[in-house]
């Protein structure tokens, strides 16, 4: 229980903090903002009208406030380009990035975890050394490129898969599961390799450890002791890393959603950033900040209940 | 790039023309022609209905046509609402609404014939009321703030019958008349923004931010001959350019608008192309009131030191028209010919005028170009590199499009940019910048001839001599090496093999209605 | 057959030396000048003029590959070096004092590491404008959090060990802790989040221009190369190979020799 209010209370600090990182972060944009945000043929009276609108003329610590009071109550004000509340648009657009990282992260277990095992346990072997420094190369390649080389060779010239675009899930589950396969893989690719090297590690790391030896004097099978013991113990600190894979997977999907024209919070973000629709980039900022922090809360409630040694680090 | 709803027309007089008489011909010849083709096709086993997809690189700023800024969303929307008129392929302005107009002694008042038993998409009628409540929003009759300021200069409108409405302007204004193919929208009708409504050829059906604008066939279109024959258009919104080729090429796109050379490479045989000149300039606009720039030497040295047919053959794979001037021959009734090679590429001469000048061993220019448009960015890098030659060393500075609206197009702060203005019917909207009060001429040019020749030309009556005034201004811009016109790139649509009835017209108009699958 | 395991170590080092000497020569010499163009060998394939073919401008692929491997570099190594300087003084601020100053830097940090980095990227770039300084100061406040987590733990864990806590007993200076006994034993993880780090941030520079966001031209750069070179992908695929090839080169380079490093340390402890 102490632990849980422990967590609870960094977890509003940092919160907290991001907040305050976002908010100062676009005090500093150079110009009226209200100014960039109308164009070329603003009238003075728009300007100022704006300026009202978005609070310009108040001190920054009460604009501060009354951005947080917002977001207390699902406020998050209105987007100057789509005219609508935020979080409207918000509404439109999670489903997407969600379903994109859920898909990412699935691919990520299913296929890291497995070829990580592999690399382990044929260590030192030649076909090891090749395979794992070929993962690698998933870390090493653009994402976007690799987009590219994805839709190029599953979608244009075996047509398995669609090239861009969104089925919603209620309308058409494969079509859906096929609109997002490629663009989740793209994204996956860095957090596979992730995975397999981290495994990998952790595995060598534990066969290393007494118990493992006692297992073997013991007489027990090489195959029993990886799957029984060794991997149990590898794959806890695995789920320290899930909080990374997360936070990398929302960041990959700002820029895979271009390459797949996929209408999620990363080309959202993109677009409000070209019309420097200041309200809208905000909130998304902090949404996605939160949302990774919430995550990361998760795992390590997770993390704890899976392994209860662990105990109050400082 | 900039865009208005004001689009033009040519070929009118201020006199009293009935527009029914020319113009309602010209509509017969072209449904004749439709007639005929589309009767052939049926023949050839055209097949009517179908869905087609359209990809957009951008996506909508708003379906409230009186909101909208964007090129390409008036060009989608433009099939949900009719104006008075409407323009054909050769900028000439075609009855729609209207049947016809007359223009008063003093040029003053117009008065309009409506078309009857037209209704809009929720059923309504429509009538003069519609126009008078379209036109005095746009002009801010009531609020007394325009909508659009290309509307300012109407003072009153008027019902006189169902069906004639008469529009009174302030002063003389021969560019009015080709703004009257703004969108009427129904009146006291005030939803335009979530579900638009006009009278046009399309009705609109969802639009997802992000995704897809979604048009469906108007039925009980008036226009005879120009029913839609296909059932459905969805506009799919996709930024990345190389996605939506790869989309086309499998098979899930139908209509790739403004695709790159490269792009029809990669495509092959797999579509039809249709593509002309855009009625765009793109320019190295020079700001003349900078050091060495403002004077006429320098100015002229770096149009002789520019190749133009080089920067064409690479930034544009020689798919573009050079231009001499600020005007583009896709509208060859007010273009003045001959100005593009005014400057004939001589670095001899170039290095010459720099020494006159003073400037023998060059300067520094900074070149501000938009970041966001390549094209732009490739354009700027050849131009750095041909200036080199007669020592101007140029300084490549890419800005975000929407600070290089503030810095250079709202306060001219800048020595040297490069950017394209696209397509205007109105002759005057196309030079008008370059009249030195004018509130956005960042290129600082002032010329007083220049100034007197636009001022008469707004005011002539006379079609032909207006024309003849345009050509002089254009020259006056050369002469006076205002800036460097360089191109007016090729506009290429790709089509899937199968869909047929896209045209080109001197703006960027999409005619949804003539498509139609053929096999 | 332990042998094998530093293979990678090997390709690592050699991949990484090869883009060094690459980077060296271009400072004295390119195969052409790589800015100047050459309307009449447009996109020409890879030949014994041109080794890696000419670009859509006729400009010779393998000079602006060598020019753009100075930018890396210099991205690579300036993001680190402020990402290591703030990361290390944060780390060690919180790490040595610990108590409420480490329980504010770390939510900070935590609060830093919410942000997926290339979000923190495009959000410092647009308030900043584009260009290499500020893709370099964006690419370098990304790498903070990794270097203060790390240089964190490496002085709580060191700070417990007996030889640290007698040196403390004796009364030495922090400082002289610091870097008598603390910085040696923290350099390899260090060293290890340094390589990660570089090729994060040439991988982070691919992305933002991909996006438009990174470094603009004239300044040549392999993620703005690999973007320009994606209209040609039918009528010349070798340019947007071999671009897209010298960035995966590179962090697989620098990744390998993180990954060499490690194992070398491992076996040493």
């Amino acid at each position: 229980m102490k632990y849980f209010l422990y967590k609870a209370s960094t977890f509003f600090a940092t919160i907290m903090f991001i907040s305050i990182i976002i908010f100062f972060i676009f005090q500093v944009i150079p110009g009226n903002p209200a100014q960039i945000i109308l164009g070329i043929d603003a009238d003075e009276q728009q300007v100022i009208q704006l300026e009202e609108k978005l609070g310009l003329n108040n001190p920054p610590m009460e604009r501060y406030i009354d951005w947080i009071k917002g977001i207390f109550q699902g406020d998050l004000g209105d987007s100057l380009k789509y005219q609508t509340p935020v979080i409207e648009i918000l509404q439109d657009r999670i489903p997407v990035t969600l379903s994109l990282a859920i898909l990412s992260i699935l691919l990520t277990v299913i296929i890291g975890i497995p070829l990580g095992i592999l690399i382990a346990r044929t260590d030192g072997k030649w076909y090891s050394v090749i395979l794992s420094t070929l993962t690698q190369l998933g870390i090493a390649i653009p994402s976007f490129w690799f987009g590219f080389i994805l839709i190029l060779l599953f979608a244009v010239l075996l047509k398995w898969f669609p090239t861009f675009g969104y089925v919603p899930w209620s309308e058409d589950f494969v079509g859906a599961f096929k609109s997002f396969f490629l663009p989740s893989l793209a994204i996956a690719v860095t957090n596979i390799a992730v995975v397999i090297r981290y495994l990998r590690n952790t595995i060598l790391d534990q066969s290393k450890m007494d118990y493992v030896r006692t297992a073997r004097v013991k007489g027990l099978s090489e195959r029993s002791i990886v799957y029984g013991h060794v991997l149990r113990n590898a794959l806890i600190p695995v789920l320290t890393i899930m909080g990374m894979i997360i936070a990398d997977t929302i960041g990959g999907s700002i820029i895979i959603e271009n390459v797949f024209a996929l209408p999620g919070l990363g080309n959202l973000l993109i677009q409000s950033i070209t019309s420097r629709d200041f309200p809208l980039i905000q909130s998304l900022v902090m949404y996605i900040a939160i949302l990774v922090v919430v995550i990361n809360f998760i795992v390590d409630l997770l993390y704890r209940v899976v392994d209860p040694r662990i105990r109050l680090k400082g | 790039m900039k865009a208005t709803w004001a689009k033009g027309l040519s070929y009118l007089t201020l006199t009293s023309i009935l527009l029914a008489g020319c113009a309602s011909n010209s509509t017969k010849t072209e449904s004749e022609s439709i007639g005929t083709s589309s009767g052939s096709s049926i023949e050839q086993s055209a097949k009517s209905g179908g869905v087609v997809r359209f990809a957009m690189a951008t996506e909508v700023d708003s379906l409230d046509p009186y909101q909208s800024a964007a090129t390409d969303t008036s060009s989608m929307m433009d099939n949900v609402f009719d104006g008075l008129f409407d323009t054909n392929e050769k900028g000439e302005l075609i009855p729609n609404l209207a049947d016809s107009y007359e223009i008063s002694e003093d040029g003053l008042t117009y008065m309009f014939q409506l078309k009857e038993g037209v209704k809009f998409h929720d059923g309504s009628d429509f009538s003069a009321e519609d126009v008078v409540y379209s036109y005095s929003k746009l002009a801010g009759l009531k609020t007394g703030e325009p909508m659009n300021s290309k509307f300012a200069g109407i003072s009153s409108i008027e019902v006189v019958s169902d069906y004639e409405v008469v529009v009174s302007l302030k002063e003389i204004d021969s560019s009015f008349i080709a703004r009257n193919i703004v969108a009427i929208v129904p009146s006291d009708y005030e939803q335009q923004s979530k579900q638009p409504i006009g009278a046009g050829p399309f009705k609109f059906k969802e639009y997802k931010a992000g995704q897809q604008l979604v048009l469906v066939k108007n039925a009980d279109y008036y226009l005879e001959g120009k029913t839609p024959k296909v059932d459905e258009v969805q506009f799919k919104i996709m930024p990345d350019a190389q996605s939506s080729i790869l989309a086309m090429q499998a098979g899930e796109i139908d209509v790739l608008p403004g695709i790159t050379e490269q792009g029809l490479m990669q495509l092959g045989d797999s579509v039809e192309v249709v593509s002309g000149p855009q009625n765009m300039v793109q320019l190295m606009a020079l700001n003349n009131s900078f050091g060495p720039l403002s004077d006429i030497r320098v100015r002229q040295a770096i149009n002789y030191a520019i190749d133009k047919d080089s920067i064409i053959d690479t930034v544009a794979e020689g798919k573009a028209t050079k231009l001499g001037s600020n005007f583009s021959p896709a509208m060859d009734f007010y273009f003045e010919e001959g100005l593009e090679n005014f400057y004939e590429t001589n670095i001899e001469k170039a290095k010459q005028l720099m020494a006159e000048a003073g400037f023998a061993d060059g300067f520094d220019l900074q070149l501000t170009v938009p970041s966001d448009y390549q094209f732009h960015v490739d354009t700027a890098q050849m131009l750095a590199s041909q200036l080199q030659q007669i020592n101007i060393n140029v300084k490549i500075e890419p800005i975000e499009f929407s600070t290089w609206l503030e810095r250079v197009y709202t306060n001219a702060e800048y020595e040297s940019t490069v950017i394209s203005f696209t397509g205007k019917l109105d002759p005057f909207e196309v030079v008008g910048r370059f009249v030195s009060d004018y509130p956005k001429n960042f290129v600082k040019f002032d010329n007083e001839k220049f100034d007197s020749v636009l001022d008469s030309a707004v005011k002539e009556k006379d079609e032909k001599e207006k024309a003849n005034l345009y050509k002089e201004a254009q020259r006056i811009l050369t002469e006076e090496a205002g800036s460097v016109f360089i191109m007016d790139p090729d506009r290429s649509i790709a089509m899937a093999n199968g869909l047929t009835g896209f045209k080109m017209f001197p703006v960027q108009k999409y005619n949804l209605e003539d498509l139609e699958f053929t096999e | 057959m332990k042998k094998n395991r530093s293979i990678p170590l090997y390709i690592g080092i050699t991949l990484v030396v090869i883009l060094f000497i690459m980077m060296i020569t271009s400072l004295f010499y390119t195969p052409y000048d790589p800015n100047v163009m050459d309307p009449q060998a447009r996109l020409s394939p890879p030949s014994l003029e041109h080794t890696f073919g000419t670009d859509n401008f006729g400009r010779d692929i393998l000079s602006r590959v060598m020019e753009g491997s100075k930018t890396a570099f210099l991205i690579g190594t300036l993001s680190v070096t402020i990402g290591l300087f703030f990361g290390f003084l944060i780390g060690a601020l919180a790490g040595y004092f610990g108590g409420w100053i480490d329980e504010v830097f770390m939510r900070f940090i935590d609060a830093m590491m919410a942000f997926p980095g290339i979000l923190l990227a495009i959000v410092l770039v647009t308030v900043f404008n584009t260009g290499m300084q500020n893709t370099i100061i964006a690419l370098g406040i990304m790498s903070i959090p990794s270097f203060a987590r790390i240089v964190r733990s490496g002085f709580i864990q060191v700070k417990e060990f007996d030889f640290v806590k007698a040196s403390k007993a004796k009364g030495a200076g922090s400082t002289r802790i610091i870097f008598k006994h603390i910085l040696p034993n923290i350099m390899s993880s260090i060293f290890v989040a340094m390589t990660l780090s570089f090729s994060g941030s040439v991988l982070a520079e691919a992305g933002l221009s991909y996006l438009g966001l990174g470094v603009q031209p004239p300044d040549p750069s392999w993620g703005r190369m690999l973007k320009e070179a994606q209209p040609f992908i039918a009528s010349s695929p070798m340019y947007l190979l071999i671009t897209g090839g010298v960035i995966m080169l590179m962090v697989l380079g620098f990744n390998l020799l993180s990954d060499g490093i490690r194992d070398v340390r491992d076996k040493k402890a």
